[in-house]
């Protein structure tokens, strides 16, 4: 069987570029140069469909940028974004693209910056069924829309509230089901959890376990947060200053982690356990705007010799993982 | 003998619709050189419990009874003024968001030469002299040559140093730290828990931690209060909480924390969710969502009282019975 | 059925937050009163007086320069007295109020069309766009309002024959005012915007392939609307004090048909001779209007935008 039909995601050389210089007036009066932040640069990797893949790091590391991109709400700068095998974004930048599609839909941070305010819940989730022609009359409609409602755990009366009437958790049960109303095979998942307390988290990533399970879903998920990684994912890549440093089957990951960065995550995430003192470790991540050469971790890496400040490092596969570090790959 | 003591705290809010009764009846002290956290999910009211003690509650929110009591001295009902006075040279306060602290028009030496000068009294060139050592000891390299930058030039972590430098001016005794790491990326975390657990050993503060992160909780804390719609459920050392909670809460609330290498298909969790402060139940409040909950759970807030052999306490009629037949 | 439906309506309408801040609010009742009452009066004016000011064949120089009613030389028919001409100087109010709020009101309704659609596109598309308009906005801001208004006034003027004047001499004044105050609507809505289509709603709405204009329509038009129509109510008292300041310096309306402002302007001739009240009731009038709506406008925007205070 051909591997590319598994793929439900593949993502070749992706780089997404962003020009943040100051205006040019400014710019040719101070004599700046142009300044490109290089939000992603260069990531190749793919989701098998059915299977959650987690895109892990720290604020400012590009998982978000990867996230929106492969939505399609950014355009690449250059690289392939397939989804389904279809080229879904691809690097050239049109202005009459459209963005996004019926089978990749999205789920966001913020509970309260998700859902247009003004709109009733049952004309939030009932967008996407309108705008794709999903439903053949209004009965229809509604009867997709109470399913949904149920099936994110809520009720159809529900539907006639507004958002603020909500709290933060059901909130984002309603974005779930305005996600899962267009019917899609793929969501992206953009750190879904990390504005809720635990206990509502618990139940938000049960719910989506249980939605992947009876859908047959695939996810993208974004997190920051390595035990709720930890707990969704089959695969997991982190990333840093807008490259991967290593991808990875979940079990390898926490039991053996290759790459200097992946080790420092490990080490630094709070224990609840408290067994160990985690042994801070100094430094934060440089500014992307003017990444370090070479390897961009070899500032704060305890193995940097001085082929990683000149060299960077690729994804090479090593064992079950592919780990892209100069040490690891000297056998150091 | 305690640094800060809390007695019987009630945080109100006059609504049209009727008082609202955000904290209820909360009592704690804290010890020199002691961390103690507050944790608890949004709304429980841990927040207001800190800024309640260090008088700096939004209005129409105010301290409604009880006794705050520092250093022997009940605070609960200064001035403004005396407050301003007591919060420079006994409190420190330390926000979530480093730069709602900071000035952004004023360099960080001048905002801390002038704190220091409000409230001792020492000569400008000692005022630096100080300002510089405090950069110092919350570790920021170079301080001669960062007084005078601005608090844009710093990164996340830096400028949360700048902040614990600033509450760290006169000295205090207590410091009250409402989330400081919750804005910040997971490796700088460590690096300011390591920083607020150094100034508690090292200088005798008495630290009061409130945050959601039961993480930042086990790692940095040494006896944890875990709050619940208002009240108290459950205080003691930090270990036992978590290792062997009492409460059903915070039963649950250990159990939904998702843990690396745990492979659950499905997270405990607890269904349901906090009652909003309007609605909340009569009896205990956690009652509704408690799979262990009695008749008498229903009629009867059980008061917080002292689990046998166990130096903690918690509030829940399971072992307040144990009490009554032991 | 239907009745219980409209009495639970209305409970709800007394329970709202809204309500309550305005029932608790003395200042706001006050100029709620004040205002509603200006509105009853001045279009109501037909019925509320027999005298009409505006035609110039019912007024009698006999009856001129009397002074208020109860004066020793009033009399009790023009209980505020009358002018030069012998127009009643309280019906004069009730139909110059009548001129300066309808002139209020539709030159803000004028800016707003002008201002929110231009400062929506301008936040929502940024770059380029984003710029040419708001640097006219800012060009249009460096010139008073009372300025441009002068000049729209002036070439209407040239362009129009006399006797055709006095019949758009109100349109002339709506549009002049109107296209001189839309640059702050346009500021307004345009940081609205900005902050609104940084929203994720905004992206779930594009990854489902709703059209651009559709989006403006439906999910930033209506979250920007709010604010800046509060921020209207100010700009309605703006308005009125342009119109009366134009009227005043003799560009605004004609004097066959005074709004409060040429009511000032005609009896400010008669100050100094001791004829006060031809100009005092018309100027305490604008005061107490331009005084309540503006109280209204900021009561609203505190109850509705905090934050903004």
């Amino acid at each position: 069987m051909n591997m590319h039909e598994d793929l439900m995601l593949d993502v070749q050389d992706l780089k997404i570029h962003f020009d943040v210089s100051s205006p040019l007036v400014t710019r040719t009066l101070k004599g700046l140069p142009k300044s490109v932040l290089k939000a992603v640069d260069g990531l190749t990797f793919s989701i098998v469909k059915g299977q959650t893949f987690s895109l892990v790091g720290e604020s400012g590391c590009g998982k978000s940028t990867v996230a929106r991109s492969v939505a399609g709400l950014y355009a690449p700068t250059s690289g392939e974004v397939l989804v389904n095998g279809d080229v879904k974004n691809k690097g050239v930048k049109s202005r009459g693209r459209k963005k996004g599609s019926r089978a990749v839909q999205m789920i966001f941070q913020d509970p309260y910056a998700s859902l247009d305010p003004r709109w009733r819940v049952h004309n939030i989730i009932a967008e996407p069924i309108r705008a794709f022609g999903l439903a053949k009359d209004k009965k229809a409609e509604k009867f997709q829309v109470d399913t949904l409602l149920e099936q994110v755990g809520l009720s159809s009366d529900d539907g006639l509230k507004y958002p603020h009437e909500f709290s933060g958790g059901q909130r984002q049960r309603i974005s779930i089901a305005r996600a899962l109303s267009s019917k899609p095979d793929f969501l992206i998942c953009d750190e879904p959890t990390s504005a809720l307390d635990v206990s509502v988290q618990a139940q938000i990533l049960n719910l989506m376990t249980e939605l992947q399970d009876r859908l047959g879903l695939t996810y993208l998920f974004i997190s920051h947060d390595l035990a709720v990684i930890d707990h969704i994912s089959d695969h997991i890549g982190v990333m840093y200053l807008g490259r991967l440093c290593e991808i990875t089957p979940k079990s390898e990951l926490f039991k053996n982690p290759l790459h200097p960065y992946t080790k420092l995550l490990l080490e630094t995430i709070p224990d609840l356990k408290g067994k160990k003192s985690r042994a801070p470790l100094e430094g934060e991540v440089p500014n992307p705007i003017n990444p370090p050469t070479g390897c961009t971790f070899h500032p704060r890496c305890p193995s940097a010799t001085r082929r990683c400040i000149v060299e960077q490092p690729i994804l090479r596969p090593i064992g079950k993982s592919q780990v892209a570090c100069h040490a690891v790959e000297e056998g150091r | 003998m305690a640094v800060l003591e809390v007695k019987n705290l009630k945080v109100e809010f006059p609504t049209r619709r009727g008082v609202l009764t955000a904290v209820d009846g909360i009592s704690l002290s804290i010890e020199a050189g002691e961390i103690l956290g507050i944790v608890g999910e949004s709304g429980a009211g841990k927040s207001l419990t800190g800024a309640a003690v260090v008088g700096l509650l939004e209005p129409p929110g105010e301290v409604a009874g009880g006794e705050i009591i520092l250093h022997g001295r009940d605070i609960t009902h200064l001035s403004d003024k005396e407050m301003r006075k007591v919060r420079g040279a006994q409190i420190g306060v330390i926000f979530q968001d480093p730069l709602t602290s900071l000035n952004p028009l004023y360099t960080i030496g001048r905002q801390l030469t002038e704190t220091i000068l409000t409230h001792v009294r020492l000569s400008p060139a000692q005022a630096k002299d100080k300002a510089i050592s405090l950069l110092h000891e919350v570790g920021i390299p170079a301080p001669e040559m960062r007084l005078n930058a601005y608090p844009h030039e710093f990164s996340g972590g830096m400028r949360q140093r700048v902040v614990i430098a600033l509450a760290l001016c006169c000295d205090p005794s207590v410091i009250i730290a409402d989330e400081p790491t919750t804005a910040l990326d997971v490796s700088v975390q460590a690096q300011i828990i390591a920083l607020l657990k150094r100034l508690a050993k090292e200088k005798g503060v008495a630290t009061m931690l409130v945050t959601h992160d039961m993480g930042v909780i086990a790692e940095a804390a040494d006896r944890v209060a875990v709050m619940y719609s208002g009240r108290l459920a459950e205080i003691g050392a930090v270990r036992k909480v978590i290792d062997e909670p009492k409460h059903p809460y915070t039963v649950g609330l250990m159990g939904s924390i998702p843990q690396i290498g745990q492979n659950l298909k499905k997270l405990p969790n607890i269904p349901g969710a906090m009652p909003r402060l309007n609605t909340r139940p009569i009896g205990c409040a956690f009652s509704p969502r408690c799979t262990k909950s009695q008749d008498i759970c229903k009629i009867k807030i059980p008061d917080l009282s002292p689990i046998p052999k166990e130096n903690r306490h918690a509030a829940c009629w399971l072992y307040q019975e144990e009490n009554e037949y032991a | 059925m239907i009745l219980s439906n409209l009495e639970s309506k209305w409970a709800g309408f007394l329970d709202h937050d809204v309500t309550y801040s305005f029932l608790h609010s003395p200042t706001a009742i006050i100029a709620a009163i004040i205002t509603v009452s200006f509105f009853i009066l001045s279009f109501g004016a037909p019925f509320i007086t027999s005298y009409t000011p505006f035609d110039p064949g019912s007024l009698d120089l006999m009856d001129g320069f009397i002074p208020p009613a109860w004066t020793s030389d009033g009399v009790a028919e023009h209980l505020l007295g009358t002018d030069g001409q012998g127009r009643d100087i309280l019906a004069a109010i009730f139909y110059g109020t009548q001129v300066s709020l309808t002139v209020g009101l539709l030159s803000v309704v004028l800016s707003i069309s002008i201002g929110i659609p231009l400062g929506i596109i301008a936040g929502y598309f940024g770059g380029i766009t984003d710029t040419a308009i708001m640097r006219v906005a800012d060009v249009q801001l460096t010139i008073p309002p009372i300025l441009i208004a002068l000049m729209i006034d002036g070439v209407a003027r040239t362009v129009f024959t006399h006797s055709l004047h006095e019949v758009v001499a109100i349109p002339v004044l709506i549009v002049s005012i109107g296209i001189a105050s839309w640059p702050q609507y346009a500021r307004i809505s345009r940081s609205g915007a900005m902050v609104e289509r940084k929203k994720d709603y905004i992206a779930a709405a594009q990854l489902i392939q709703t059209p651009t204009y559709l989006i403006l329509i439906r999910h930033i038009v209506p979250n920007v609307f709010g604010p800046t129509l509060i921020v209207a109510t100010i700009g309605v008292a703006v308005a009125i004090i342009i119109e009366a300041t134009l009227s005043f310096l003799g560009v605004g309306v004609p004097p066959t048909a005074p709004s409060l402002g040429t009511l000032i302007r005609i009896g400010n001739d008669f100050v100094f001779s001791g004829e006060w009240w031809i100009t005092f009731f018309p100027a305490f009038t604008l005061v107490l209007l331009v005084l309540s709506v503006n109280l209204i406008g900021d009561w609203l925007r505190d109850t509705f935008n905090p934050k903004l205070r």
